[in-house]
């Protein structure tokens, strides 16, 4: 199991842990279990979590899967820097906020899990891994006749075959590139490439 | 155009809703049972709905539960696909779905077990509260009951309750119901597709914490603590008239103490059945990994793929089957699916293995493919073959046109059948019901696949032999190229041979016009059924199925295409 990237599953582990604790958390507190005020903690980490681990981290290799409208949290979790790139920084992170939940049995379940992400991320961290943030990449508008700096030098009509400086079926293969050798015009050209 | 959706679909959506139906008619079936049951009265007194809302819930889980082992005992499935007792077309068809059936249980699962937990919290937040100092009236009496020699309890908590975490861990259901819901999350966040696709490895061996889940269910209600009102003690103690004279319930005759007893554990009878099937598979694979395979011929491709040739006694195949493969030398555990690439009328049977992850990286290494030196036989690592187990690609030869589509990888069952296709051709004495094929190949880089080109040629060599050129018709599209491959290929353009493939037919670059290709086999052959099958990524997939509805005519009499998805 050499190649995994333990931190995909860790990342899925911990949105689940979160979705959990909140889950428990609205339960205790609508029910008005005792200690509920531990079930109001459970939904604030909850989201907490949630939030922290929607953006995806991108790959090692290969291409990563973003979450629909991961954009938006990336930018935010990006602020953070070492603080949220580091996976040791996680794994402490999310041991010390499943604690609290583990005393209320509706967030137990909760803890477990988030305290299996924790594992999960210190694995993560002791191979290397770390979260880097999926960069929208720039569009590259296609420039027309972008690498045309000026028209061909030698358009037809042309002067006779000894006067040509290139093959004729090389320029079949080529397309758009430039002319090899300056080569005086008998009729004046215009560029009309914008 | 409709009702051939409504065939093709139409099947599967009664399917689910049947499902759906029974899950629902159990789920309200229970729910109503446990809230109007007599000998559930002090019971409800002290929880409310809940208890009618977790025991609903628990019997879906249960039915859910048994189901969810079936699709994946591909042993059973290719047994119940080999026999044409009722499965013929659209019932085959479904057979390929069972992984997708496999998916939408567990979700079923997940659904059920969340509503379940949910209830439980509050029964036990309930049962807690009657129990403390806090608690008066009917719930006080109920919940000492139990503590006298003659008396049987009902609330299962008996003590003072520090606090409703230590009475979970303290009951058998509490602490197998933690179990199972972690063992449940475990497997569900490795499932994603998103992890499967990055590490099939973790996806595998996570997923067999369902051995955990199943010991953990069937242990699970052993503690009986869902405890009803016997029957003898109904007849003798009046609800209606005893409820409210719980004070006298130990002096009055008329209203003798109720006597409450546990429900008997029913999980396990549920899944007994799945679980020993399960058990058969998992026999049925340790004795195939018991049984001797001989390598009889290794060829390492230059662009990373590894042929193997091998053989094993009373091994049969069809083509488009796969098999799966493990190496003791490289991991015990795992064994990963491969298509078989040889047709079943050769002596031996050939797997095309491509390097895309640890094992496979491990495999190719093993065998040398990597370094210079030959191997020698007896150095070669051990294998073992589970399989072969059933996928859609026997049924081409059922209809009288196939349309065959493959994208990149998704080539390999397409070898094992166009091979297949080939014998067929050679051997003259039964006329095949197929009478055309067409083979569309897209792949982005032409270099990976180079030992399938030389399959092509040697068919399009034998076809024309046997005069026979119009039955395949193939096309091959790259998708992806650089300058100087465009450069190569627009000076080649004008010779016989394609300058990729060596092959007469030209390859195309670019994607397929789909709309194209279907508009001009529909009209080529406007009255039949038509196969279409498929292998490679899902966006594809669901392109072809809309053409598939699209081009199929509204008339019954009309062309018809019928679309059939290999997956894994």
């Amino acid at each position: 199991m050499g190649q995994i990237e333990w931190a995909m599953w860790a990342n899925e582990q911990a949105l689940a842990s979160g979705l959990i604790l909140i889950t428990g958390g609205i339960v205790a507190t609508a029910g008005r279990f005792t200690q509920w005020y531990f079930g109001a903690y459970s939904i604030v980490a909850g989201v907490f979590v949630c939030l922290l681990e929607y953006p995806r981290g991108k790959r090692k290799k290969g291409s990563t899967m973003e979450r629909w409208g991961q954009k938006y949290m990336t930018s935010v979790v990006k602020l953070f820097g070492p603080l949220t790139r580091n996976y040791y920084v996680r794994a402490v992170l999310h041991l010390l906020l499943s604690v609290p939940a583990g005393f209320l049995l509706a967030t137990i379940l909760g803890t477990a899990c988030l305290a299996i992400a924790s594992g999960i991320y210190l694995l993560a961290a002791v191979r290397g891994e770390q979260w880097t943030p999926i960069e929208p990449k720039p569009r590259e508008r296609p420039q027309i006749g972008g690498t045309i700096k000026q028209p061909p030098t030698n358009p037809p009509p042309r002067p006779p075959a000894e006067a040509r400086k290139k093959p004729s079926d090389e320029e079949a293969a080529a397309a758009g590139g430039p002319p090899g050798g300056p080569q005086a015009n008998p009729i004046p050209v215009t560029d009309e490439v914008v | 155009m409709m009702g051939c959706w409504v065939l093709n679909e139409g099947l599967s959506i009664i399917l689910v809703l049947s499902w759906l139906g029974v899950n629902l008619y159990l789920f309200i079936d229970t729910f109503y049972w446990y809230e109007e049951e007599e000998s559930f009265h002090y019971t409800r007194v002290i929880l409310g709905s809940t208890l009618a809302w977790a025991r609903a819930s628990a019997l879906c889980l249960n039915f859910n539960c048994m189901l969810i082992l079936i699709p994946i005992s591909r042993n059973l499935i290719s047994f119940i696909r080999g026999t044409s007792i009722c499965c013929r077309g659209p019932w085959r068809r479904q057979l390929d779905k069972n992984l997708k059936f496999h998916k939408l249980v567990a979700y079923g699962i997940a659904v059920n077990a969340t509503i379940h937990v949910v209830a439980h919290f509050f029964n036990l937040e309930r049962y807690c509260w009657s129990q403390s100092k806090e608690a008066q009236g009917l719930l006080a009496a109920l919940s000492k009951l139990g503590s006298t020699p003659n008396e049987s309890y009902l609330n299962p908590i008996r003590t003072l309750p520090m606090n409703t975490t230590t009475e979970l861990l303290r009951t058998i259901a509490g602490v197998t119901g933690l179990v199972i819901s972690l063992a449940l999350v475990l497997i569900m966040t490795s499932s994603t597709e998103f992890v499967r696709q990055a590490s099939y490895e973790l996806f595998w061996c996570t997923h067999h914490v369902f051995i955990v889940f199943f010991l953990s269910l069937a242990i699970h209600g052993m503690g009986r603590i869902v405890r009803g009102q016997t029957q003898d003690s109904l007849s003798l103690h009046n609800i209606t008239f005893c409820r409210d004279r719980y004070a006298e319930w130990q002096t009055e005759a008329q209203c003798p103490v109720p006597q409450f007893s546990g429900k008997e554990p029913s999980a396990w009878k549920w899944i007994l059945g799945p679980v020993v099937l399960y058990a058969c598979e998992r026999i049925i694979r340790f004795w195939r990994f018991q049984q001797e395979v001989v390598i009889t011929k290794v060829v390492s491709h230059p662009s990373g793929v590894l042929e193997l040739h091998m053989k094993k006694r009373g091994f049969k195949m069809a083509p488009g089957q796969y098999i799966l493969v493990q190496c003791s030398a490289i991991s015990s555990l795992e064994w990963h699916p491969f298509t078989l690439t040889s047709a079943p009328q050769e002596d031996f049977f050939s797997v095309h293995i491509r390097a895309a992850g640890d094992w496979t990286a491990a495999l190719l290494e093993a065998f040398g493919a990597e370094g210079q030196a030959l191997q020698e036989p007896w150095r070669l690592p051990r294998l073992a073959v589970d399989g072969p187990f059933g996928a859609a690609l026997t049924d081409v030869f059922h209809y009288p046109v196939s349309v065959c589509i493959a994208a990149g990888i998704g080539v390999t069952p397409f070898a094992a059948l166009l091979k297949s296709i080939w014998y067929k051709c050679s051997e003259a004495q039964t006329p095949l019901k197929l009478s055309k094929v067409y083979f569309y190949w897209i792949c982005r880089d032409a270099r990976a696949f180079e030992w399938f080109a030389d399959l092509l040629l040697s068919l399009e060599t034998r076809m024309s032999e046997q005069g026979k050129t119009h039955f395949l018709s193939y096309h091959i599209f790259l998708t992806g190229w650089d300058e100087n491959q465009a450069v190569h290929i627009a000076l080649h353009w004008d010779e016989n041979t394609d300058v990729i493939t060596g092959l007469k037919q030209k390859t195309f670059y670019g994607r397929p016009n789909w709309n194209n290709e279907f508009k001009q086999i529909a009209y080529s052959h406007p009255s039949s059924s038509i196969g279409v099958f498929f292998c490679g990524p899902k966006a594809l997939s669901k392109t072809l199925q809309k053409m598939c509805r699209l081009y199929s005519s509204a008339d019954p009499r009309g062309v018809h295409f019928y679309y059939n998805k290999e997956s894994f």
